[in-house]
């Protein structure tokens, strides 16, 4: 039996991907679970695995292409009906559940029809009868159907596929498009090529990645979507620093991970917006979502591209587990084996643009939350301080934190508000902090 | 496995049930050594006696409420209407009892009460032998109403009506009775009361439909494959409650929806399906949602002309569905 092989949903607030490789070839015999194919959504990379053993007979969603999830992406002729529920198509479903001819009946050439007598023949035809549909005059008027517009089924689509429907010939009644017209310009619809008029002599033309075209994509979505605001601020690390070259060597022996200055940026981030809960919301369709939990995302180069692992209930752990579960997640992140739970629920984004050496930066939001923060180099500097009530120079570590907010949710005061909340919580770190 | 007619298949069903059960009664006008004027109950009254296969007077409000009062105090009457076009003078037992007696006394009585009627035209009946009633029962909350077309339906559905402790009416196509044969397990089973049958897959458009239509619709399904045009047809099997989640599903996988019935299609079955569709299916939809019926005159006219132009008819369902694919 063939069937149709659905791209899978995979979690909240992913709805599409865009199709890697295909690891198997039309007519190519396939395992149960083999995987078919690699796609790359906006948040994990993942192979699709196949649903029942069988031929892979037909690759519809071309390498490249970007798919709304649940779309059909390949069709299958599976071995013994071994297909499973999911990806079966409601007709071959239907199919198989349909009555027997014998069950459903056959009619008795001349049944008499019972009490009332007699014999009943249809004339309907020979006698040339009206046709009884009930008409409504802009129903079935349709020799005007063009003019009519699209019927609610081709415009869904052709905005599924991104059909330009003027570019569509109909085949329907006065050349309306029809939904057959539109599925078959779909699958005709050819990987698109290089135009070989834009490659101009000395320009080298680079064919995106996958994950670099979804992060396109999502920096456009956010960018255009969300009214950023920004705001600086300097925060005296001095403390912080201290504290951990004292603890580092411990710590690490303790518990055999790094101690690097994000898990403590990270606790202390985590409390900032407990007290501060616009900053950990979203903006939906008109109305402020603020979300209970406080999930912080942390944004990684991984080889293949910026990836965004999460730190799930970050309020509720302290130092040494954040240390551990960023240690986990950014492996992970790193050597490409992140789970979709690693990148799913984020609420807030911590990007540590300090470690490649950036003194300022203006992030832009990760959609749809509604603010990100970039840590910046550690610097140290002569600035003036006071001591025993006299201003003094000093030399002190000094890191600039940026923040970027969406400014219909949050004003210039309450993003400031959070960053002071930063500051003093960084600020109160010293040599004698019981952080551990 | 057994063919049987329809008739054939209610008969036997009758016999099955009340040899399980001892409540079930059957009542009604002519049922008892007539055997009935279709002769639906031939045969039960030997078996069963006259006390549990009666005869009543020709008063069909009498055998609706006698049916009701039997059933509140425990038994299952299985109640006959000669003709549906007889069933008029027991609307009040029906509509007005009936179907209130579970939420009327707060649950604590149900009237499991099978109402069987032959209806439906196309034999020669004329103006009192020849309606369509559907509509009034399926409109009122408490009743269920069902309309088996094939001999393996009916029984399944029958057996369903007298194990409900609810109020069932089943509605037999009477042109169906001698018309159509096909297998009926022996076995027993029951086809859930509300549940919708794609008795034809196909992918350009559904039919939906029950009743005689249900084999008018089949042949012009198979007339309209030797044109290129893939029709589904959907058996509604239930009127009341109909399938919304079945007709919803196939609607959507079609496209177009092309609703068949005998009866004059104003505030009809095929009205109800139609806002089904529209409320469910919008996005998937292809065309209009497309209705074929009798012209809007009191059922049916005798002379055989008019009757054939009266009744829907597999060259007229036809006509609908080259006009719909083709839109």
């Amino acid at each position: 039996m063939t069937f149709k092989i659905e791209l899978p949903h995979v979690g909240e607030s992913v709805t599409e991907a865009v199709i890697g490789k295909w690891l198997k070839t039309p007519g190519e015999k396939v395992e149960k679970y083999d995987p078919l194919v690699e796609v790359v959504t906006d948040k994990v990379n993942m192979d699709v695995p196949s649903p029942a053993t069988g031929i892979l007979t037909k690759i519809v969603a071309k390498e490249g292409e970007t798919v709304l999830m649940g779309t059909v992406i390949a069709e299958m002729e599976s071995v013994e009906g071994e297909s499973s529920g999911t990806t079966n198509s409601p007709t071959a479903a239907s199919l198989s559940s349909s009555p027997s001819a014998s069950r459903i009946g056959t009619l008795v050439q001349g049944a008499n029809v019972g009490p009332t007598g007699g014999e009943f023949t249809d004339t309907s035809l020979s006698t040339n009868t009206p046709e009884n549909v009930v008409s409504r005059d802009s129903a079935s008027a349709s020799s005007t159907a063009r003019q009519k517009g699209f019927s609610p089924v081709v415009t869904r689509l052709a905005a599924q596929h991104g059909v330009d429907l003027k570019s569509l010939v109909g085949t329907g009644l006065g050349g309306r498009v029809t939904k057959k017209d539109v599925i078959t310009a779909v699958d005709n619809a050819e990987t698109p090529v290089v135009n070989a008029t834009m490659s101009v002599d000395c320009d080298d033309i680079i064919e995106p990645t996958p994950i670099r075209r979804m992060t396109a994509d999502h920096m456009v979505k956010s960018m255009s979507e969300i009214p950023h605001a920004w705001s600086a601020i300097e925060v005296d690390v001095t403390g912080m620093v201290k504290w951990r070259a004292e603890n580092k060597a411990v710590f690490e022996s303790e518990n055999g991970v790094r101690l690097t200055y994000l898990p403590i940026i990270l606790a202390v981030v985590a409390s900032a917006l407990q007290a501060n809960p616009r900053l950990n919301s979203r903006w939906d369709d008109g109305k402020i979502i603020v979300k209970k939990a406080i999930n912080i995302g942390v944004a990684v180069a991984a080889s293949e591209g910026l990836v965004v692992p999460v730190v799930h209930d970050a309020a509720k752990a302290n130092v040494v587990e954040l240390a551990r579960k960023l240690d986990g997640v950014v492996d992970r992140a790193r050597s490409g084996a992140m789970t979709i739970t690693d990148v799913q629920g984020g609420t807030f984004t911590l990007n540590n643009t300090g470690s490649l050496g950036s003194v300022w930066g203006g992030a832009i939001i990760n959609h749809p939350q509604a603010a990100i923060l970039t840590t910046e180099t550690i610097v140290k500097r002569p600035v003036v301080i006071s001591k025993d009530g006299e201003d003094v120079i000093a030399v002190r570590s000094m890191m600039n934190i940026c923040l970027s907010f969406d400014h219909r949710i949050i004003d210039g005061a309450e993003a400031s508000e959070f960053l002071q909340a930063i500051k003093s919580g960084l600020e109160a770190v010293n040599i004698t902090s019981d952080l551990i | 496995m057994p063919e049987q007619t329809v008739i054939e298949a209610v008969r036997q069903t009758m016999f099955a049930e009340m040899r399980r059960d001892d409540s079930i009664i059957v009542l009604g006008e002519d049922v008892g050594s007539r055997g009935g004027v279709f002769l639906a109950t031939d045969g039960l009254i030997d078996e069963f006696g006259e006390n549990r296969v009666i005869d009543t007077p020709l008063a069909e409000s009498s055998i609706c409420g006698v049916a009701i009062g039997a059933a509140v105090n425990g038994l299952r009457p299985i109640a006959e209407i000669q003709f549906a076009d007889f069933i008029w003078p027991a609307i009040n037992q029906l509509v007005g009892e009936a179907s209130k007696v579970r939420y009327g006394t707060n649950g604590l009585k149900t009237a499991p009460m099978t109402v069987r009627v032959p209806y439906g035209g196309g034999v020669r009946g004329g103006l009192y032998h020849s309606q369509s009633i559907e509509v009034l029962f399926a409109h009122t909350p408490g009743l269920s109403v069902v309309a088996p077309a094939t001999p393996y339906d009916a029984k399944g559905l029958l057996a369903s009506a007298i194990r409900s402790d609810d109020p069932v009416i089943v509605l037999e196509h009477k042109r169906t009775y001698r018309l159509v044969k096909g297998d009926v397990p022996a076995e027993d089973y029951t086809i859930p009361i509300g549940k919708a049958e794609i008795k034809r897959p196909g992918t350009d458009l559904t039919i939906f439909t029950y009743g005689l239509m249900l084999h008018y619709a089949l042949q012009a399904a198979e007339m309209a494959a030797a044109n290129g045009i893939d029709v589904e047809v959907l058996d509604l099997r239930t009127l009341r409650p109909l399938d919304e989640e079945g007709i919803a599903e196939s609607a959507s996988r079609t496209g177009k929806a092309l609703i068949v019935q005998e009866d004059t299609p104003a505030v009809s079955i095929s009205s109800e399906v139609s806002a089904i569709i529209g409320e469910r299916c919008f996005f998937d939809l292809d065309g209009p949602i497309t209705r074929l019926g009798p012209p809007e005159i009191p059922p049916m006219p005798f002379s055989p002309i008019q009757e054939s132009a009266f009744m829907p008819s597999p060259e007229k369902i036809l006509t609908a569905i080259k006009k719909l694919s083709e839109i």
